[in-house]
């Protein structure tokens, strides 16, 4: 079975308090994803999310689409920044197409965006089941 | 100053075994606003052992993390992670090419249970961005 069909569309918000928490779920506490001066210190434009909490938000979208299925294989490049403000938050959006489906394995494209930017490039998830 | 071009290659010990807790993916999957309902940790879960042995990498090449911004991540899944897993991460650099003043750095990390089997297999491409600005 070959299709090619688009996938509900997910958004998430994004604050600096998940950013915190993120941080101490996956021990990655690099400042440049709290500290307004540290990032800027780097040629930032400000505080920017995890590229992997992107990437989580990505991942749970997948599950979302694909419930009790496993993953083969996930990648992405990280090609924009999602800077994140001090008050309130920034939207993702998370958009999904099936690529191919054959021999249990389904391929999905995504397109991860911020403010009408791609953020991730070429991400692409495979899931089997 | 650049990152040392010999190593590529370059394989680092084996990270401390990590033992995989619900409270751990229950923690990781909250953090992404979800919650968890037993069963397999999420996708990028993985990260948390790769993250432990590029610490470990970058610590050992006294490369400053707030200096880090990360470039692609890729992952091969073996199996998926559940709780009660005992994982280990080997880190070795496969590539480091330099531009505009950036070291670009590839590492593969393999990770394993304590059976020694792969779980999973995973890459990053990290960016040092140069001291200049």
């Amino acid at each position: 079975m070959t299709q090619a069909s688009s996938l509900p569309t997910r958004t998430f918000t994004i604050t600096r308090a998940d950013l915190v928490r993120y941080a101490a779920a996956s021990g990655d506490h690099n400042p440049i994803h709290q500290d307004e001066d540290v990032a800027r210190s780097v040629g930032l434009p400000g505080v920017i999310a995890h590229g992997m909490y992107t990437m989580a938000l990505a991942a749970r979208a997948v599950s979302e689409w694909f419930p009790g299925t496993e993953t083969v294989s996930f990648g992405c490049k990280f090609t924009n920044p999602v800077v994140v403000p001090a008050e309130g938050g920034v939207d993702i959006e998370v958009a999904g197409e099936v690529k191919d489906s054959a021999e249990g394995l389904t391929t999905v494209a995504l397109t991860v965006t911020c403010e009408g930017q791609k953020v991730l490039g070429m991400p692409k998830a495979v899931v089997r089941g | 100053m650049p990152v040392d071009q010999s190593l590529v290659g370059r394989v680092f010990p084996p990270t401390r075994p990590y033992a995989v807790t619900e409270e751990a993916v229950r923690t990781f999957v909250a953090a992404t606003g979800d919650e968890y309902a037993g069963g397999p940790a999420p996708a990028t879960f993985p990260i948390v052992l790769a993250f432990d042995a590029m610490n470990a990498f970058l610590a050992a090449e006294a490369i400053e993390l707030h200096r880090i911004v990360h470039g692609e991540q890729r992952f091969a899944y073996e199996r998926p992670i559940v709780p009660g897993d005992v994982l280990t991460a080997t880190l070795t650099v496969s590539s480091l090419r330099q531009i505009a003043g950036n070291d670009i750095i590839g590492t593969t990390s393999e990770i394993t249970d304590d059976s020694g089997a792969l779980v999973c297999s995973t890459s990053a491409t990290l960016v040092h961005r140069g001291a200049a600005s």
